[in-house]
């Protein structure tokens, strides 16, 4: 199949779509939010702040026809940041012409997927790059451009991709919090592959609904969205830089969800090369349990077990590690929620902690705030560096 | 005597043919007006609608939700339906598929636009509010007969018109309520007003159904369901304008992939 003319096609149709959309106003959506960082802690080097101040726009635009059957998607962000220049980034987030006929879903351009059931790492989840400058998170991802080919039958849905472009996962500068303890030296990162300026990725999953189980399989083929981090050093007399070097990898994931009653029941495996000479596996499990109050408050109980088979050399914090959370939606006019969790490493005892809470205010505005830390973490833990970092931020966003 | 005789056995015969006629039990009685009201709904096969939620706080403060919904009627099960908000802006594009079952409880997902997941949602909040609202999701998801059990109360004049008045009880320990009574108009069966008791058998809310129009030649919708909170003092109305039948809607158009195509 060739990939440019694929392109053509669908910018050619992209640009149809704006022409005939064109006289549509109100298809436009999104927000603008201000946004207050800070950090209560000391820093450990002079280079960071106590608080960064920034503002983000996202747009959005929706054409449909042929009954919602075709469509075109527009979706851009932009966030300008105080003092960390590499935290000031622009994305098109989406951009893409899609079908939809009865069996058979095409969407070509740049786009999101999310793959996953669980809540305290999405580890299945890989099409898209992590936007990591937006928020630790990783819930928020770079768009993609893809060719994406669905196959729905009553025997599940065949989801395939065309991945032509890679995106780099992009890291805060010197000036950024949290800070790891060396900085990233993004401009030099390197390949394992040739790939960067004509990397082509595949990726396949099939999902299948079952009654009170869903269950999806996928597998990916090409350039890890997780970079490694290799220690470079510069000088005698300057410190190393940590230099991201992007593996060739074959990731099959496993996702599975039953729902009985009150309980959700959830895992995610993967099973991952490139990294070492040998595959490893990673997997999270766990439930979540949720019950109505008389007054209408829903309150759920979450606990994950999050394990990877290479313990402490996994570049994550997460190896052996166990999630407890609650999720209190208030179900009020103002869809007031909380979302809380604890994560401790039963392995060396640091925990991180994670508040997200948010609220509308009158019928257009929405304020969020996030807390998020580590505490009781010793030196050679994974989250020692991060000990003076906890940050709390506060979000205000108008949306139309 | 012969007579006499054949006058007796006539009378047995004739009150052993009227006995189910005038002597149901109410169990059955109520069961047969909420199957027959449940019948004169069949056959719509599908429709598109828009809503309006008007919220309204006990000092008259109002807050508006917009929505487009989508229903699909499934042979031998619950209905499938789509609901899409559009307003307040900050849940613009936010979706919620429900499969409604006969027996067991339904399926949902909710669909969240920003992060492009669709959730699983555990099937026991059905007696939540919906969106903030005086609505619990039980009260507007597709209403099966499998899903209460009924007594028949009475036959009464409201406004001059004949209504059937039944209790229901709903067979899900789930539910937020322990007994609904509903009033049916006899001409057409359709629900003219539903009280609704809490858990401890308290009257928690009232649903006034207004505006009835009737679409293809057969199914009778109301445009506007105003719930009354007597504990709260709150209220909200649920307007629905722009109905359309048999708009050729499919499976298809009810399943995951739907949800992020759902605008």
């Amino acid at each position: 199949m060739n990939v440019n003319s694929l392109l053509g096609k669908s910018l050619l149709g992209i640009c149809c779509s704006l022409l005939t959309g064109a006289a549509i106003a109100d298809k436009w959506s999104g927000n603008i939010a201000a946004e207050i960082l800070t950090f209560p802690k000391k820093p450990l080097s002079e280079d960071l702040h106590d608080y960064y101040l920034s503002a983000s726009v996202e747009n959005e635009y929706k054409h449909q026809w042929d009954n919602g059957h075709q469509w075109f998607n527009f979706k851009s962000f932009f966030r300008g940041n105080q003092y960390d220049s590499r935290r000031s980034h622009f994305d098109i987030r989406e951009l893409n012409v899609g079908y939809a006929g009865e069996k058979w879903e095409v969407i070509a351009g740049i786009s999101k997927v999310y793959w996953g059931v669980t809540e305290s790492q999405h580890l299945v989840d890989i099409v898209n790059q992590t936007d990591l400058v937006e928020n630790l998170d990783t819930e928020d991802k770079l768009g993609q451009p893809m060719l994406n080919i669905a196959y729905v039958a009553d025997q599940g849905t065949l989801n395939m991709f065309l991945l032509p472009v890679f995106r780099e996962r992009a890291f805060l500068g010197k000036e950024g919090r949290p800070s790891t303890p060396l900085v990233v030296d993004q401009d030099n990162e390197r390949y394992e592959a040739d790939i960067k300026y004509h990397d082509l990725d595949f990726a396949v999953r099939w999902f299948q609904y079952l009654g009170d189980w869903e269950i999806g399989l996928s597998h990916f083929s090409g350039t890890s969205r997780t970079p490694e981090l290799v220690l470079t050093p510069t000088g005698t007399t300057s410190p190393p830089l940590l230099t991201p070097v992007y593996h060739q990898i074959e990731q099959t994931g496993l996702e599975l969800q039953g729902a009985y009653g009150a309980w959700l029941w959830k895992l995610e495996a993967i099973r991952n090369t490139g990294f070492s000479e040998h595959a490893y596996m990673a997997a999270v499990s766990g439930f979540e349990y949720t019950f109505v109050l008389e007054s209408g408050v829903e309150i759920g109980t979450l606990i994950e077990y999050i394990y990877d088979e290479r313990g402490n050399k996994a570049p994550t914090q997460f190896q052996d590690d166990l999630l407890f959370g609650t999720r209190i939606t208030f179900n009020d006019v103002q869809s007031t929620q909380i979302l809380a969790g604890v994560i401790t490493d039963l392995d060396g005892g640091a925990r991180s902690y994670n508040l997200e809470a948010s609220r509308r205010l009158g019928s257009s505005w929405k304020v969020e705030l996030e807390a998020r830390g580590v505490y009781d973490s010793r030196p050679g833990d994974f989250l020692y560096s991060f000990r003076r970092d906890n940050s709390i931020r506060l979000n205000l966003a108008l949306y139309f | 005597m012969r007579n006499l005789l054949k006058i007796a056995l006539s009378c047995t015969t004739l009150s052993l043919i009227a006995t189910p006629v005038f002597s149901e039990a109410p169990t059955d009685q109520g069961l047969t007006i909420a199957t027959e009201a449940d019948n004169r709904d069949n056959g719509f096969g599908d429709f598109t609608a828009n809503l309006k939620m008007t919220l309204r706080n006990k000092q008259g403060e109002e807050s508006i939700r917009n929505m487009r919904s989508k229903t699909l009627e499934v042979d031998g099960d619950g209905d499938k339906s789509l609901t899409i908000f559009d307003r307040p802006e900050d849940v613009k594009g936010t979706a919620l598929l429900t499969f409604t079952h006969k027996v067991g409880s339904d399926d949902q997902w909710l669909y969240l636009p920003a992060l492009k997941r669709v959730k699983r949602i555990a099937s026991n909040n059905k007696s939540g509010p919906f969106m903030g609202s005086e609505f619990a999701y039980e009260d507007i998801s597709s209403q099966e007969v499998e899903k209460y059990t009924y007594k028949f109360v009475k036959e009464e004049q409201v406004d001059g018109e004949d209504m059937l008045v039944i209790e229901r009880y709903p067979v899900d320990k789930k539910s937020g309520y322990t007994k609904q009574v509903v009033w049916f108009d006899k001409s057409e069966y359709r629900e003219r007003k539903i009280d609704y008791y809490d858990r401890k058998k308290a009257l928690l809310k009232t649903m006034i159904l207004t505006d009835y129009q009737k679409y293809i030649d057969k199914i009778w919708r109301a445009s506007t369901m105003k719930m009354n909170n007597h504990q709260t003092g709150k209220s909200t109305t649920l307007s629905w304008s722009n109905f359309k039948f048999s708009t050729g809607l499919s499976k298809r158009d009810f399943d995951r992939n739907s949800l992020k195509r759902a605008q």
